[in-house]
């Protein structure tokens, strides 16, 4: 029998709900520094209107739904994938405000972008827009690399029971530490020590670079953010291509990279477990996918001959490659040349990458290391199974910070996520051919989107078709999630009208 | 006649590097047609954005069309005629470039980009003075006396 929801689970969930909301509104605090320190007023001034309506909104929802009891699973679930809509909503109040969005729908589709660290943009005017703005693009990804509830639970809230629910429901599974409020600080802390580490050295970069040492800085922070949350947004509209150098591009790979590991082998490398990085399954897996990629990729590339040297094919195919596979989005080519210099063998090595994403508990998008792990580890046990005697017991083994045994519920756990990424890809890719786009290039921007990467073959700009805009946003809010606080929400729907 | 006279000129036009395509080029033509006009003297004219990044006696410069912005590479001495590029406070000078474009350059790293030969200034940029919005200054007044309010009705009913 399916259960109505009853009034004590909208008092639990609109309680949380509005804790998140107030964690959220306070970080706009940063962007009303900058626009201080910039002497940026009208830009502030959005940002004061959007933390004003957070703060509301907010502080409405704890007094309405204030509640002592802690969320249940369900409960849980819901929190996380509201929480999401209305971080896309609140966010893009400011940005529809600064007047470089045509309508709010693509400022929520860029604050959605944004949080789910994917990296399409619709914004108009890029090069004209104010410091304060775009800090606060960078920001959120910052913020939703980390998780919207990460943030809640490391500075907002104090220890609950209900805790790891909600983190389990942002799309992370994995506790570094035996405790899940230790663990958000966990990741908070790697991030920061590495934002400080990244923005010094893309900061003098530019500045040997030739750029304008507050510039430098500025961009080095925003890139990092967009960096190592895999995000890739960036300050400029030419993305990477603007800075026009190789150390650039080396240290935005190593940041990418970095930011596409698990927040748990980040843990055992700063305790000195180094030997893990090569042993872990991730990892390996990572390394195998990038290598055979990178050679369908170099294939299509050489057989075109889109680049006049073979070091050239490397750099652009393999930075691309790279900002796909990590999911970053970061791109040193235009979007055009995509479908005018590269042929549909290299696009599909790149749609490959996109999909597969980086690992599990990191910034990454995308169906992810450890379930094509563990898919691969499973049809190796199958076909041993077949050769064998039958007599023989086959036992696969696989090391993920420790050895674990591959138990058959892993494996549906891994096939029935992967299911999921697959099915919404091509959702995607089918609605992008009924608004009359090709097929591969409705591949690519839907993959780009459902995976939370950001490259763009140019489908996506102000002028697509409203529906599209909302197909994107759905793909890209369901793929951050990892689609069970997402099915959460279509379930409770069905319980009220069906439920008793 | 005709006719042969004006494939002539287009052959002359498309496939002699020593006449620039006149008229300008918009930055979504080079970077669709990037392999017909690979190597070609292009003119492209945009406004000046971000920073004039200077590296030894060489410069890179960024122009926008509106739609898209191409990398300049040019020499120091034609850097120096750009006084204001575009951001947030100001509108950069509106340059016309007469250069090289290179499809994927070889000398920097495969980019799309075109050498400047000559740089000639169609206008001056200028400083925007931002002045305060008053319906946001206003809006933000009301946003926190409705906060207050609250507040103290919540105040009200816990007592």
């Amino acid at each position: 029998m399916i259960l109505k929801p009853v009034k004590q689970d909208l008092k639990v969930i609109g309680y949380y709900l509005g804790k998140i909301i107030l964690g959220l509104a306070f970080t706009m605090a940063i962007p009303i520094l900058a626009g201080l320190f910039f002497n940026e007023i009208n830009p502030t001034l959005d940002f004061v209107v959007g933390m004003e309506i957070s703060i509301l909104v907010g502080f409405l929802l704890i007094k309405i739904c204030h509640t002592e009891k802690d969320p249940n699973w369900m409960q849980g679930m819901i929190v996380v994938s509201l929480s999401w809509l209305f971080a896309m909503v609140l966010g893009a109040i400011p940005l529809y405000l600064s007047g470089h969005w045509k309508s709010f729908l693509d400022a929520c589709f860029d604050s959605m972008s944004g949080f789910a660290t994917t990296g399409l943009v619709l914004v108009q005017n890029l090069d004209h827009m104010s410091y304060t703005h775009n800090l606060w693009r960078h920001l959120i990804m910052f913020l939703g690399g980390q998780g919207i509830v990460v943030i809640a639970l490391s500075f907002f809230m104090r220890g609950f029971s209900g805790a790891f629910k909600m983190y389990v429901g942002e799309g992370r599974d994995e506790k570094i530490m035996p405790n899940v409020i230790h663990t958000s600080r966990f990741i908070w802390l790697v991030s920061i020590v590495y934002l400080v580490l990244g923005t010094l050295a893309l900061g003098i970069t530019g500045i040997i670079n030739g750029m304008k040492p507050v510039n430098s800085f500025f961009h080095g922070v925003c890139i990092f953010m967009a960096a190592f949350d895999t995000g890739g947004f960036s300050p400029q509209s030419q993305s990477i291509l603007y800075y026009h150098s190789f150390i650039y591009e080396i240290i935005t790979i190593i940041i990418i990279v970095l930011g596409a590991l698990n927040f748990k082998l980040h843990y055992h490398l700063w305790v000195g477990n180094r030997k893990e990085i090569f042993k872990n399954i991730e990892t390996t897996t990572f390394f195998i996918t990038v290598t055979v990629i990178f050679f369908i990729v170099g294939l299509g590339l050489l057989r075109i001959g889109s680049y006049p040297s073979k070091f050239l094919l490397f750099r652009k195919g393999f930075y691309q490659l790279i900002s796909a596979h990590t999911t970053a989005g970061f791109q040193t080519i235009y979007p055009q040349q995509f479908f005018s210099d590269w042929n549909p063998l290299a696009l599909t090595g790149i749609i490959m990458a996109m999909a597969l994403g980086g690992a599990v508990c990191s910034t990454t998008g995308g169906i992810k290391m450890l379930r094509i792990g563990i898919i691969c580890k499973a049809i190796k046990e199958d076909v041993k199974k077949i050769i064998m005697p039958g007599q023989a017991v086959i036992v696969e083994r696989m090391h993920h910070i420790k050895e674990v045994f591959l138990e058959d519920k892993v494996v549906r756990s891994a096939l029935i996520i992967t299911l999921f990424y697959i099915i919404l890809y091509g959702l995607g890719a089918l609605i992008g051919m009924f608004f009359g786009n090709p097929f591969l290039e409705s591949l690519f921007e839907s993959t780009s989107a459902a995976a939370n990467i950001g490259l763009s073959c140019g489908i996506t700009k102000p002028s697509m078709p409203i529906a599209l805009k909302i197909t994107y946003v759905i793909q890209m809010w369901a793929g951050r999630l990892e689609f069970m606080s997402v099915f959460t929400i279509f379930g409770v729907l069905y319980a009220t009208i069906k439920g008793k | 006649m005709f006719s042969r006279v004006l494939t002539l000129l287009i052959l002359t036009v498309t496939f002699c590097p020593g006449i620039a395509l006149s008229g300008g080029i918009s930055s979504e033509d080079l970077i669709r047609n990037a392999r017909q006009y690979d190597g070609k003297l292009v003119v492209y004219s945009g406004e000046v954005i971000g920073d004039v990044m200077n590296r030894g006696k060489f410069a890179w410069v960024n122009i926008n069309d509106g739609d898209n912005a191409i990398g300049i590479w040019m020499s120091i001495n034609l850097a120096k005629e750009i006084k204001i590029t575009g951001s947030y406070k100001s509108r950069g000078d509106i340059l016309e470039v007469t250069g090289i474009f290179n499809r994927a350059c070889l000398e920097h790293g495969g980019d799309l980009d075109i050498h400047a030969q000559a740089i000639r200034k169609v206008s001056n940029g200028r400083v925007i003075n931002q002045r305060l919005n008053i319906d946001k200054r206003n809006q933000s007044f009301i946003l926190l006396l409705i906060i207050f309010l609250t507040w103290i009705l919540t105040l009200f009913k816990k007592r």
